[in-house]
């Protein structure tokens, strides 16, 4: 059996953006997928941030499968029968080469599949790592599939096999991920009518909008939702960290019954029809949870690493960048005519290190721990909800009293020192 | 011993979705799948291939994308793929359909004459279960449909003999080659590729024909010009617009759930109340 330069395990952002960059440059890569097609198996709310796509495909709005960009993001903190909120509308995000996009990503995983094929990379389906293959020295030199004759060698391994990363595991390369480090999401997605949906959100063709929502709607569990604009439909969805799903006995699906049900949401999908319902974990550790990302023979990318930024909602993009930086960490040794060591895959951690994939882990490490603690979660979603109410309810009533009222409710509810507090947590997970 | 095994792209029929303003189909996201009924006939052609010997070429008639199809037959062991393709086919019915296969495979046995070919019972999305018979007729094959078992091949005797299901039983049915077989579902299981079939299938060259290739030089007989079959009307069937009444069984025993099905069933139905009461006796 041949040997090949790189293996690069799973068909997702990751996976796609290492397999194609180095097949771009020459080298002899087999992409192993488990799924039917490349993209069945990935899930995404989605949107796809440019910038990342473009350093790979610069090309890639030509012909990749797009539903709209966004041009208006919405923050919501819902409280049971409404929210406040914030939107930022422009229209210079009606601009050439627009920044964010939703897009479906059964669509969009057929064409970036399409683009690796054409890149030159062997692209084998429906066929299952079934474990990394190591010599006496320790070094992964290749993999394990389900096929007969299914043992194949490379000079190095890429993992790209998602979130659980089974593969690392069994290899004794990471540890099991934590319940506290992961969250489950759900989703579904809804047709509607292109102009319902578009007179719906007050945009034109092509125009999106993104809705993220946290508040008591995740009933004290550390997790947001979201809804998102296609073409003709909406993506809906809801997540919260697995442990608190434990703790909580809730389940995902009422969560989302509940989302859909909020009044300030049940009006933007009536009418809808479910075309898709998909759940996924998502593992928003952070920087704290990251587990070793290269050793001997193997580099770690997307999913499998943990490279997600629960504070923005960002996950594809710093799965595509360390795919990126993998591949070419790779074709630099290989250049260079460098084995892929432990020591010369290093300089995959360290391009990690200088891109925004660890700067801005790094500066959301506090935050897991933050979403621990309820008063984020319920406390002020409530009272930030009554202020508003109180505020805006016309009732004889003077302005300075309800004030008055609406603050003593934050001081009664969390005490002078535990707002100092909270204000300075927030500020040390944020700043 | 030559094998040609005529397969067919066609959408997921389990995952196709209606849309719901247009009443159109939505093939948007709908994966493509072999048909599934076209995979016993391969995976027979397989096995004669690998208890004679000889080679299986797989053809399909469609557009650039039935590849996909294509390799995955290359990847279960078949030798040899030829993409029958060209817009001039396009809006093919089943009739122009098999006259165009009719001409490829004859072109085909020019340069290696073909003793077998092998198509699905039916497809999935089409469900006529024509093109198999069709072929046959214009090539003058003996013609053996639901087939559930080879019982014997005489190459050197030139016949085969095999069991087909008929309505009331078996029947054994001998004949001379060529033949063309459409396989029973159910009569075998496809293998599992191996990872040299895997590899080979997704770098292997595919042989891409177009009408001139295959020898077609009468288009009138061929795509939309050669299909007489119009279809009049696409719709979409009514859902049942009787929502399902949801009886409370709290703290009642099996016999009394029993009985309250019957009543309300029969509350809703009168005859059927009868009908059981008539077969209870």
């Amino acid at each position: 059996m041949e040997k090949f330069d790189v293996i690069v395990v799973g068909a997702g952002a990751a996976g796609n953006a290492a397999t194609y960059t180095l097949a771009k440059a020459g080298l002899n890569v087999l992409q192993i997928e488990r799924g039917e097609t490349s993209g069945t198996k990935n899930v995404q709310g989605a949107i796809l941030y440019a910038d990342a796509l473009e350093r790979i495909i610069p090309d890639f709005r030509d012909d990749a499968p797009l539903e709209r960009h966004i041009v208006e993001q919405r923050i919501w903190i819902m409280e049971d029968k409404s929210h406040v909120g914030t939107h930022y509308r422009s229209d210079s995000f009606n601009e050439e080469r627009p920044n964010r996009y939703t897009i479906l990503r059964a669509q969009f995983d057929k064409w970036f599949s399409g683009k690796v094929r054409e890149s030159g990379a062997l692209v084998i389906n429906e066929t299952t790592v079934l474990e990394l293959l190591k010599n006496d020295a320790g070094r992964i030199v290749g993999v394990r599939t389900d096929r007969v004759g299914g043992d194949i060698y490379a000079d190095a391994v890429i993992l790209a096999d998602g979130v659980n990363s089974l593969l690392a595991r069994k290899a004794g390369l990471r540890e099991e991920i934590e319940a506290r480090n992961v969250a489950l999401a759900v989703k579904e997605v809804h047709f509607l009518p292109q102009d319902v949906l578009e007179s719906r959100f007050n945009i034109q063709e092509e125009e999106g909008v993104v809705i993220e929502i946290a508040g008591t709607i995740t009933r004290g569990m550390a997790g947001t939702a979201f809804l998102y604009t296609n073409r003709e439909s909406v993506a809906i969805g809801i997540g919260c960290m697995l442990e608190d799903f434990k703790g909580s006995g809730v389940s995902p699906y009422t969560l989302l019954e509940d989302l859909k049900n909020h009044p300030s949401i049940k009006s933007l999908i009536a009418g809808g029809e479910v075309k898709e319902y998909a759940a996924h974990l998502i593992p928003e550790g952070g920087y704290k949870a990251l587990p070793k990302l290269a050793g001997d023979g193997w580099l770690m990318v997307g999913d499998s690493a943990g490279f997600v930024n629960a504070v923005h909602r960002e996950g594809s993009n710093l799965a595509m960048t360390s795919g990126r930086l993998a591949a070419e960490t790779l074709i630099a040794l290989k250049t260079a005519g460098k084995p892929a060591t432990a020591a010369n895959l290093q300089a995959y951690v360290e391009a990690l290190n200088d891109s925004f994939v660890m700067k801005d882990l790094r500066k959301y490490q506090h935050v897991p721990a933050l979403l621990e603690e309820k008063q984020f979660l319920t406390t002020y979603p409530t009272l930030l909800n009554r202020a508003a109410e109180t505020m805006l309810r016309v009732d004889g009533v003077d302005k300075k009293t309800k004030q008055r009222s609406a603050l003593g409710a934050f001081v009664q509810d969390r005490s002078l020192f535990g707002l100092m507090k909270d204000t300075y947590k927030l500020w040390r997970a944020f700043r | 011993m030559h094998i040609v095994v005529c397969i067919k792209q066609v959408p997921d029929s389990a995952q196709i979705r209606v849309h719901p303003v247009t009443n159109t189909i939505m093939r948007q996201g709908v994966p493509a799948i072999i048909n599934p009924y076209d995979l016993f006939s391969l995976e027979e052609a397989l096995r004669l291939k690998d208890q004679f010997g000889g080679k299986v070429t797989v053809i399909t008639m469609g557009p650039p994308q039935a590849e996909d199809a294509l390799r995955k037959a290359l990847s279960f062991g078949a030798d040899e793929a030829i993409l029958l393709t060209d817009r001039a086919f396009a809006g093919a019915d089943t009739l122009a359909t098999s006259c165009a296969l009719a001409q490829a495979l004859r072109q085909i046995g020019e340069k290696e004459p073909v003793d077998l070919v092998f198509t699905g019972k039916q497809t999935i999305d089409g469900d006529t279960a024509q093109v198999g018979p069709g072929v046959a007729k214009r090539l003058d094959l003996q013609l053996l449909t639901y087939v559930a078992k080879i019982d014997e091949l005489d190459l050197a005797g030139r016949t085969i003999t095999v069991q087909r299901r008929a309505e009331g039983g078996v029947q054994v049915l001998k004949t001379r080659l060529p033949a063309l077989i459409t396989m029973l579902e159910g009569t075998n299981e496809m293998r599992f590729a191996t990872m040299t079939d895997m590899f080979r299938a997704a770098r292997s060259p595919l042989t891409v024909w177009n009408k001139d290739d295959a020898g077609i030089t009468d288009i009138s007989k061929i795509g939309l010009k050669g299909s007489p079959t119009v279809v009049s009307k696409v719709f979409a069937p009514k859902p049942k617009s009787v929502p399902a009444q949801m009886l409370d069984i709290g703290g009642k025993s099996q016999t009394e759930i029993a009985d309250l099905i019957i009543d309300t069933l029969s509350a809703k139905h009168a005859p059927l109340y009868g009908e059981l009461f008539d077969r209870a006796l």
